[in-house]
């Protein structure tokens, strides 16, 4: 039973999700075969990082058709890769760019698909997989009878597996199946984020702020402490609707969706359409000055005082104690 | 230029915690239905394009009668008029019947050249339906749009919003949009529009209307089946309130269980 898994990278930076997912199929091929499958342009170290954490193989689509994601000339992969090795899953991480692709894939081979799950198995031969529905309020068993089945894994669901850089396995190389040409989308222009901001799926910490910083200064605080922990900057769709800070920091129901080691919530009330991108974290703080925001009712730690006070003062302690 | 809008009814946001798999489970949720809220962004989209290139916008959705609430807002938003697509053959369709029934449904009603859609549904979650249309209808599609740059030519120039940053993508015509919240700000209805809106006929398919062999939809043709569905493990949150004399005590406090405690800083 083959697992095929598709690394999502871009330009060469590999989301770290992707390696979820190799850990999670060795975990589940057990001597069976998983195969990383790599498309981009000079990747040949993220088709070895593949086999580092846990591919037997990978399939590698090198040329420059693949160096931007576009939908065209990665499902021709996707289909190369999945008729030559026959699997029983088709994994992607759950990223924007997996989810996407996952779907047009899935759809254009007639595959089921069950996106976005926390869990995967093998259930009688069967692919059965669990995944959040409801925004978070519910939780659905769902069984793909299709074979292969394609399945989306969420960020930060499984363990991120160790790359160990002694093993060993075969990179198969393959160029475009079709030729520029043939291919109507082109991608004209690619603007960076600013850098050195950490991404809030992969984050481990998220420092996060609301309506309670009152202007886009008010974040000023709030980035100090993300900055000394090492976290992301999340945001209220209240602070994000005001202009404070832009739309890619919203967590929440029409925002991302979160699940991070600590949450640290400044200002925010914990409005139910907040609690659905973030309810999963495992550590929530809360800072509100209000005992009665009903963010504290999913909270592990809170204190009730002002924002503009214990931000800062967390900062300084922080580097006290982190040695920074 | 003719523009459709796919929009889904979904239960409120707010009402969302309140569904018990049961009523779930029979598609009868028992809450205040709404449209979709990422839908809102695409009506709006789609309005405005009509208002920067000339054309109709026309609203679309598969669902029952009271599906007609949603798709009225949408002409209270701006739409010129509405269809809805009904079958009771349609019931629990996956994705790419879905998806079907929708490819099914705008070539009926003469193709677009823009199809718009969501990111996702609010109950659903999938993020999946716009792929499976553009892949049924075999046009382009270009999915977390943050901008539509130009129109024009056959052709289409959006700004995608990654992960890693903004993408200036173009593809020919017709095409698939799905938009992300960035986008637009939805507008209000105004008095006149919702007058026009409640007095709207909406022109409901059948899958005989759509051609569509109704083994190719509804459950029996499902690719992915769901074999439970549970609410959560609620998750036993005691809070524990840090006090303090000062900010600092409170700091040092909360940072002492943060790293000593629960080692996760
Ligand atoms: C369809 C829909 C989708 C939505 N999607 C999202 C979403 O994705 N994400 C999201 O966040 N929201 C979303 N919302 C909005 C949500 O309902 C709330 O309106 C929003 O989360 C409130 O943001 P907030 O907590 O920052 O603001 P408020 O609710 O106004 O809370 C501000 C908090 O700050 C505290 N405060 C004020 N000053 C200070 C201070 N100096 N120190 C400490 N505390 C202070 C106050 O006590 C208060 O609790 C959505 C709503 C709808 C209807
Ligand atoms: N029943 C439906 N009728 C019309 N459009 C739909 C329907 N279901 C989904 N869509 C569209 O597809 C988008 C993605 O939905 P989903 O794939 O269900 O998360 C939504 O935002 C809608 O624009």
């Amino acid at each position: 039973m083959t697992i095929l898994v598709w690394i999502d990278h871009h330009r060469g930076t590999v989301q770290p999700a992707s390696w979820e997912a190799v850990g999670k199929a060795r975990a589940l091929a057990g001597d069976d075969k998983v195969v990383a499958v790599v498309m981009g342009q000079g990747v040949d170290d993220v088709a070895q990082q593949a086999i580092h954490y846990g591919a037997d193989a990978t399939y590698l689509y090198d040329d420059a058709v693949y160096a931007e994601f576009r939908y065209e000339p990665y499902t021709a992969a996707m289909k190369d890769a999945v008729s030559e090795n026959d699997p029983a899953l088709v994994l992607f991480p759950a990223t924007t760019r997996g989810r996407d692709f996952s779907a047009f894939f899935a759809c254009s081979a007639d595959l089921g698909l069950a996106p976005d799950a926390q869990d995967v198995r093998f259930e009688d031969g069967k692919v059965v997989a669990k995944r959040p529905v409801y925004s978070g309020n519910m939780i659905a068993t769902v069984e793909v009878k299709t074979t292969p089945a394609v399945v989306s894994l969420r960020p930060r669901t499984q363990p991120m597996p160790e790359a160990d850089a002694s093993r060993a396995g075969e990179v198969v190389r393959k160029g475009a199946l079709m030729s520029e040409d043939e291919i109507p989308t082109k991608v004209e222009k690619f603007e960076e984020k600013e850098q050195g901001e950490v991404s809030l799926t992969d984050a481990r910490i998220i420092v996060s702020g609301g309506r309670g910083v009152k202007g886009p200064e008010g974040f000023e605080p709030i980035r100090e402490l993300a900055k000394v922990l090492g976290a992301a900057v999340g945001a209220s769709r209240a602070a994000v609707d005001a202009g404070w800070i832009s739309y890619d920091h919203q967590v929440g129901q029409t925002g991302k969706t979160v699940r991070p080691d600590v949450y640290i919530a400044c200002g925010i009330s914990g409005a139910i359409q907040h609690q659905a991108g973030m309810r999963e974290s495992k550590i929530i703080v809360a800072i509100n000055k209000d005992p009665e925001a009903p963010i504290f009712q999913i909270a592990n730690y809170g204190i009730v005082d002002d924002l503009f006070k214990i931000v800062p003062a967390l900062t300084e302690e922080a580097k006290k104690r982190l040695g920074k | 230029m003719k523009y459709i809008v796919c929009l889904k009814q979904t239960p409120d946001t707010a009402e969302l915690p309140k569904i018990t798999p049961e009523q779930a489970l029979k598609g009868n949720e028992g809450v205040t239905k709404v449209m979709n809220p990422w839908d809102e962004y695409a009506v709006e989209e789609g309005i405005r394009l009509k208002e920067r290139f000339g054309g109709e916008t026309v609203a679309m959705s598969v669902g029952p009668d009271e599906v007609d609430e949603a798709l009225k807002s949408a002409i209270a938003m701006g739409c010129d008029r509405a269809v809805r697509l009904w079958d009771e053959a349609f019931a629990d369709s996956d994705y790419w019947s879905m998806a079907l029934i929708l490819a099914k449904g705008i070539e009926k009603d003469g193709g677009a050249d823009i199809v718009l859609t969501g990111k996702m549904s609010v109950d659903g979650n999938a993020g999946a339906v716009a792929h499976g249309i553009a892949c049924k209808l075999g046009v382009s599609l270009l999915t977390q749009v943050a901008k539509i740059v130009e129109v024009g030519d056959g052709k289409i120039t959006v700004e995608r919003l990654l992960d890693e940053g903004r993408e200036t993508v173009t593809a020919p015509l017709p095409a698939v949009i799905s938009v992300v919240k960035e986008i637009n700000e939805p507008r209000y209805p105004t008095f006149i529009r919702i007058r026009k809106a409640s007095r709207a006929q909406i022109p409901v398919f059948s899958a005989a209307d759509l051609g569509i062999d109704p083994a190719q939809v509804g459950a029996a043709a499902a690719r992915v089946t769901w074999t439970n569905l549970v609410k959560p493990e609620p998750k036993k949150r005691e809070v524990v309130i840090i006090e303090g004399d000062t900010p600092e005590e409170k700091a040092r406090k909360l940072l002492e269980y943060l790293i000593d405690v629960e080692k996760v800083l």
